[in-house]
């Protein structure tokens, strides 16, 4: 077993892990921080994603181990300090970005990523940059629109209904 | 103006608090004290003699508790099936045993050997990999043709054949359907594959089994569709334990699209193993599990062949089926190619006469069951193919071509046991041209040729039945199981209100919609009332969602159950106002004696029913609680036009969607936001059966696309953006909210739209392809138009 610290969601946490013992498990199982969801086995579907040190990382593909010492942000801290829905939390909500709710938090933080990265992106590049988060429920339309409209551009203009 | 709250109004999803900040409580969330592990050791042959079973390395093995086989299974019932065919000779279906844990044979890959029960789920897969098996391996059948020769290897020793059923529909219309084929001026003739699917929902399926001593009451989280009905399978055919020792939870699931409705063994074994062991029970699927166990969908092999007078009137249709159930029988997989596909091969046309056959057949594959949509894709897929496939033999426009069949007179009887209530087909075909701009379409076309591009539109239109009903005749039909829906409507003292359902949202809203339709009939804001669902111990005795029947049937029951309320309100609030009940309206949440400004306000009418100190109490008793069950008079009959345009790269054969357009008449619609949703993600996963995904098995019975690095899961990129519409509305004339559901008609409707257009792009590039087999991957087209 070995020790782990790090810093999720701005507070300083600590752990025994085996060396085997994946990111996504650790914030699971350890932290109870379920948020972050585990739909597959090989790193496709991208609903255990999270920052680390701000970049988004699928928390599978990661040991704990290795996070040791790195800030790690996962879709439990994402709302605002009131708690009310941050930017884009807020816009999926207003466009029924999320059906099952099960790929929204890894959706929700790569979005996050994209607009970090991207500000205002194109519809063909925020397709292009969910291309590792699958979503069964949505057809993705909505997901696209919340993203667009998160970033702050004319939704209506770019998406049909 | 759109409405800001109650029925029409896109109300925003409560449930979505939960879920954007990571609250959501799926199962595998759930983690009880003192909890145990289960890792399930599977075959890995798709048939085979268990020779021997050796537990003891590793039951010695760190944190193991106990391994489980067959034999711990003895005195178990098997996993039962829920609906019984009767084939067109009057035999009964082949009902073989389902084991929940494999006896003597495997037959399939991934079916369930042993189990390892562990202090940590890594404990439980390292004594499982130490678990010495001894199989030998036999020859497997997987095609389903071969499964069918004499000879052939059977699945079940002790069944005479490989052959389940073999299902004739409308079997008194065998001859004159074979007559009227024979003597057409065309009859068109179709040879298709509908695509093995796996559902994917993005929620593995998860069990947690827990079992309390000193109550002897056993709890069951489950990741279901429909946890009442996983406690009567279970608790009555499996375990033998009552129900009202028995509870099953399903909390927030996380997408089920057919695949969760079905009992499984692991629910059984961590129910079981959880008093064996006498600690809770954990198992939680992994991704490549979840293909080799979680319940398949379509795979149908088809002959159709329409007949057509010379002006294109259709005068007979007959199509032959192979459906594939795999090596046992899942919970409905029998009603699927039968009741649920031949009911609906009238599609929206007039075909005076029609013949329906099924072979549903064993393989040494993993088990096919409903998955959105379930019947109704493969007999619209099948249908809509062979009528373009006529209209281009013909020289009609294939818009013409449906336009001159369809059925434009309500009721309508067909000739396969259905009557459809409402409809409008004209008015949908007209609204998909429209949105479509159908008639710009050679200018475009021209514009992708210029680019060296193969543009083509295909349509399809489809009819659904959803809400499967009523019970007495799904009963005749061989159901195990009623078909009806429960409310339970608790107004609280101060006004406000729970609502126990016995439908089960998976992603479908209903704690918003479900309210809107309450807070819309008494005229209370809609945060004055919440939906309970998924938990036996909660909810009345219902049937869950499938089939697109939520809104349909647990919608109607609710509302029968808020009639009832309103009913015994009006009571009261009479005897408050001093007046006769029957003067007495509902209006904004409050009761008024007509023609007066008397009235008095929902709140006072419900504290009266609990503190009933000036109530009536010799004519009706305190308390407001009603409950309902609603069984439907008959299905329900959405229908639409589906468009695709599409290009195709010669070089490469690759096929972009370029616009989808779906108009749906789905009657009266209670949350139009919602309603968009849910034919988006039908239309995704429609989409995504045409042009990536498929289910495949090689000859020895290997997945060979077993995980999301092989299964072509659609992602963002690979679809556009959706144009849908819904404003062709004949509400439907038996349920009280005229709803007709709305779930699956995405993934119906689309298939056959895209695989037109594709064809529809080659032809115009002078190419003489008639048909491809879906998924309609590049090399398949490029084959296609490569000769």
């Amino acid at each position: 077993m070995t020790k782990v610290s790090m810093t999720v969601n701005g507070k300083a946490v600590s752990g025994e892990v085996e060396g085997r013992t994946l990111l996504s498990a650790f914030l699971r199982d350890d932290l109870h921080l379920t948020g972050t969801h585990i739909g597959c086995d090989t790193s496709q579907c991208g609903a255990c994603v999270v920052h680390v040190d701000g970049k988004a990382v699928k928390s599978c593909t990661m040991f704990a181990a290795e996070a040791d010492g790195a800030e790690v942000a996962t879709i439990e801290g994402q709302a605002n300090k009131d708690g009310s829905l941050n930017v884009i939390q807020a816009a999926f909500k207003e466009h029924h970005g999320l059906q099952c709710g099960f790929c929204t938090p890894g959706m929700v933080m790569s979005a996050a990523a994209l607009l970090k990265e991207n500000p205002k992106p194109t519809e063909a590049e925020v397709r292009d940059y969910l291309e590792g988060n699958i979503c069964r429920c949505t057809g993705y339309h909505n997901i696209v629109k919340a993203i667009l409209a998160a970033s702050g551009q004319d939704v209506p203009a770019v998406a049909a209904e | 103006m759109p409405k800001d709250g109650g029925i029409g109004a896109s109300s925003k999803r409560r449930e979505d608090l939960r879920f954007l900040t990571g609250r959501g409580k799926y199962t595998d969330d759930i983690n009880l004290q003192n909890q145990t592990h289960a890792y399930f050791v599977r075959s890995d042959v798709a048939h085979g003699t268990i020779n021997s079973i050796d537990t003891s390395a590793a039951e010695a093995m760190p944190g193991v508790l106990r391994v489980f086989t067959a034999k711990d299974f003895e005195a178990v019932g098997g996993i039962p099936c829920g609906w019984q065919i009767t084939d067109r000779h009057g035999e009964v279906m082949q009902e073989p045993k389902h084991p929940v844990l494999a006896e003597g044979k495997v037959r399939h890959v991934g079916d369930p050997i042993a189990v390892v029960v562990a202090e940590t789920q890594a404990q439980a897969r390292d004594a499982g990999e130490a678990l010495d098996i001894d199989i030998t391996e036999l020859p497997a059948v997987i095609d389903m043709r071969d499964a069918l020769k004499d000879g052939a290897t059977k699945v079940h020793d002790d069944l005479t054949s490989n052959l389940c059923y073999d299902w004739g529909f409308v079997e008194e219309n065998r001859d004159a359907v074979d007559e009227a084929i024979k003597g057409a001026h065309h009859v068109t003739t179709l040879e298709l594959t509908n695509n093995r699917l796996v559902a994917n929902p993005m929620e593995p399926r998860v069990a947690v089994g827990d079992y309390d001593f000193s109550t002897d009451e056993h709890t069951l989280y489950t990741t279901s569709q429909n946890p009442h009905v996983i406690r009567l399978l279970m608790g009555a055919f499996v375990l033998g334990i009552p129900e009202h020792k028995l509870r099953v939870v399903a909390p927030d699931v996380g997408g089920g699209f057919g695949t969760k409705i079905f009992h499984y063994a692991e629910e059984a074994f961590c129910t079981f193993a959880a008093k064996e062991i006498g600690r809770p029970v954990k198992w939680t699927s992994s991704r490549s599990e979840a293909f080799m166990s979680d319940a398949h969908g379509r795979d149908h092999v088809t002959k159709i062949e329409l007949a057509l007078d010379k002006d294109g009137n259709f005068l007979a249709l007959r199509t032959d089926t192979l459906a594939n159930m795999g090596a046992y029988l899942s919970t409905f997989a029998p009603s699927v190619p039968t009741w649920l596909h031949g009911t609906l091969m009238a599609g929206n046309y007039k075909t005076p006469l029609i013949y329906v056959n099924v072979k549903a057949v064993f393989t040494n594959t993993v088990p096919v069951d409903a998955y959105r949509g379930a019947g109704r894709p493969e007999a619209t897929f099948q249908l809509e193919r062979v009528v373009d496939k006529a209209a281009r033999e013909m020289g009609i426009d294939p818009v013409e071509l449906r336009r001159k069949n369809f059925i434009t007179e309500f009721p309508y009887a067909t000739p396969v046991a259905v009557e459809y209530d409402t409809g409008d087909y004209h008015a949908t075909m007209d609204k998909l041209l429209e949105m479509s701009d159908h008639a710009g379409f050679d200018t475009r076309a021209a514009e992708s040729k210029k680019n060296g591009k193969l543009r083509g539109f295909g349509i399809s239109h489809y009819i659904e039945a959803c809400g499967i009903a009523p019970s007495n005749l799904v009963g005749q039909l061989g159901a195990r199981a009623g078909l009806y829906e429960s409310a339970t409507v608790r107004v609280n003292a101060t006004g406000s209100i729970s609502v126990m359902t016995g439908s089960h949202s998976h992603g479908q809203g209903h704690e918003t919609s479900f309210a809107q339709v309450v807070a819309d009939m008494i005229g209370i804001d809609e945060s004055q009332i919440d939906i309970v669902h998924g938990d036996t111990a909660k909810t009345p005795m219902g049937m869950g969602t499938y089939g697109s029947r939520s809104i349909a049937v647990g919608g109607s029951a609710m509302v029968k159950a808020t009639e009832k309320i309103i009913n015994k309100a009006k009571k009261i609030a009479a005897h408050l106002l001093e007046a006769s009940d029957a003067d007495i309206e509902l209006k904004d949440g409050a009761f008024s004696v007509a023609g007066t400004d008397k009235s008095v306000a929902w709140g006072d009418v419900t504290l009266a029913a609990y503190v009933p100190h000036n109530y009536p109490l010799e004519d009706i008793e305190p308390g407001l609680e009603e409950t309902a069950f609603y069984d439907p008079a008959n299905f329900t009959y959405p229908s639409g036009g589906y468009g695709c345009e599409v290009e195709v790269d010669p070089e490469t054969g690759k096929v972009t969607v370029l616009g989808f357009y779906a108009a749906d008449d789905f009657g009266n619609i209670v949350n139009p936001m919602i309603v968009e949703g849910q034919v988006h993600g039908g239309l995704a996963q429609g989409i995504g059966q045409a042009l990536l995904e498929n289910c495949a098995y090689d000859a020895e019975g290997q997945i060979l696309s077993g995980s999301y690095m092989d299964y072509a899961m659609p992602r963002a990129d690979d679809l556009p953006m959706f144009n849908v519409d819904h404003s062709c509305i004949t509400p439907c004339t038996h349920n009280p909210l005229g709803v007709k559901g709305c779930g699956e008609a995405g993934a119906i409707g689309s298939p056959p739209a895209l695989v037109n257009a594709v064809i529809d792009a080659l032809q115009r590039g002078g190419h003489d392809v008639t048909h491809i087999d879906m998924p309609l991957s590049p090399d398949r087209v490029w084959a296609a138009m490569n000769g």
